[in-house]
């Protein structure tokens, strides 16, 4: 394991500066003038470069995560629930299959 | 936007004419996004649905005071969150504060877990087990950054549909997502330093 928990050697407003742009910096609409501020600052404080890489890579985690589908039964419920029964999507030769 | 140039328009005055076929299409193209909604804002099966059934039924009650000032789509979602949130705040009101300050600087945004997940293997990253804490880890957000993020980082809206769907400003949805995502970061360090837990029962 790779926790380091040594003081950082200089002070932790820059790193909380930094914290607050986090999230452009994952989305990728953070100016490149502070990426490149922010870039330069992680190279010399490892506690901030690791809050930057598993923070980013919590964001891609989850847009990774495949989508689940409704259950047909929940689907034909609804449809009756709202009275349309006769609308009913029937999938052409797709009989139901999980994972699918 | 005028509703002429909008790629709704067309449905939207069938939907307002009663035509049920444009009820229909308005179901099959939103009800599978609805419901995933739901899900991960409710965190089980049986609520998400009553959710989808009261999203698109008080949709169909509401559609003539539609006026197209956002998307379909963004409308819906907007519905089914305010109802999501009803039930959530009936169920765990102490976690859904209508007035919740926007931004608390008591600390909470520090981060404290400092283990490097990022080089684990992919495999253990993607592994059917980690998806599942990951999906804990979201039902334990308090309700107002679950909203925020199940919109802008599941669901995949914009920040702008985001704020549309939940009646907040631009600013609240970031400070909203920031918060959220500095919080999963923290729950997903804690799980992944543990190492990948070899099922013991195999």
């Amino acid at each position: 394991m790779s926790a380091s928990h040594q003081p950082h050697q200089h002070d932790q407003d820059a790193c909380r500066r930094y914290l607050g742009s986090l999230s452009e910096y994952a989305d990728g609409t953070l100016s490149d003038e502070l990426c490149q501020e922010l870039e330069a600052h992680m190279a010399a404080c490892e506690n901030c470069r690791i809050v930057v890489n598993t923070f980013t890579k919590t964001v891609s985690l989850y847009r990774q995560i495949p989508a689940p589908e409704m259950p047909s039964a929940v689907k034909e419920r609804l449809y009756k629930v709202l009275r349309l029964e006769a609308y009913i999507p029937t999938k052409p030769n797709a009989p139901d299959q999980p994972g699918q | 936007m005028p509703m002429s140039h909008s790629p709704d328009a067309e449905l939207v005055a069938r939907l307002q004419a009663g035509d049920q076929l444009a009820y229909a299409q308005l179901v099959e193209e939103n009800a599978g996004e609805i419901y995933r909604l739901a899900l991960r804002m409710m965190g089980n099966e049986t609520d998400a649905e009553d959710v989808l059934q009261e999203t698109f039924l008080s949709a169909f009650r509401s559609i003539d005071r539609f006026e197209a000032r956002s998307s379909l789509s963004t409308w819906l979602y907007r519905i089914a969150s305010n109802a999501a949130l009803m039930r959530l705040r009936r169920k765990e009101p102490e976690q859904v504060s209508v007035d919740e300050p926007l931004e608390r600087d008591d600390g909470e945004m520090i981060p404290r877990q400092f283990f490097d997940f990022c080089c684990l293997p992919e495999d253990d990253l993607l592994r059917d087990e980690a998806r599942a804490e990951m999906m804990r880890a979201v039902e334990e957000l308090p309700a107002t950054l679950r909203s925020v993020f199940v919109l802008r980082d599941i669901e995949g809206l914009s920040t702008e549909e985001t704020a549309e769907a939940l009646d907040l400003s631009i600013s609240a949805v970031k400070s909203r997502l920031m918060r959220a995502r500095l919080k999963l970061r923290e729950q997903l360090s804690v799980y992944f330093s543990q190492g990948p837990l070899i099922s013991e029962t195999e």
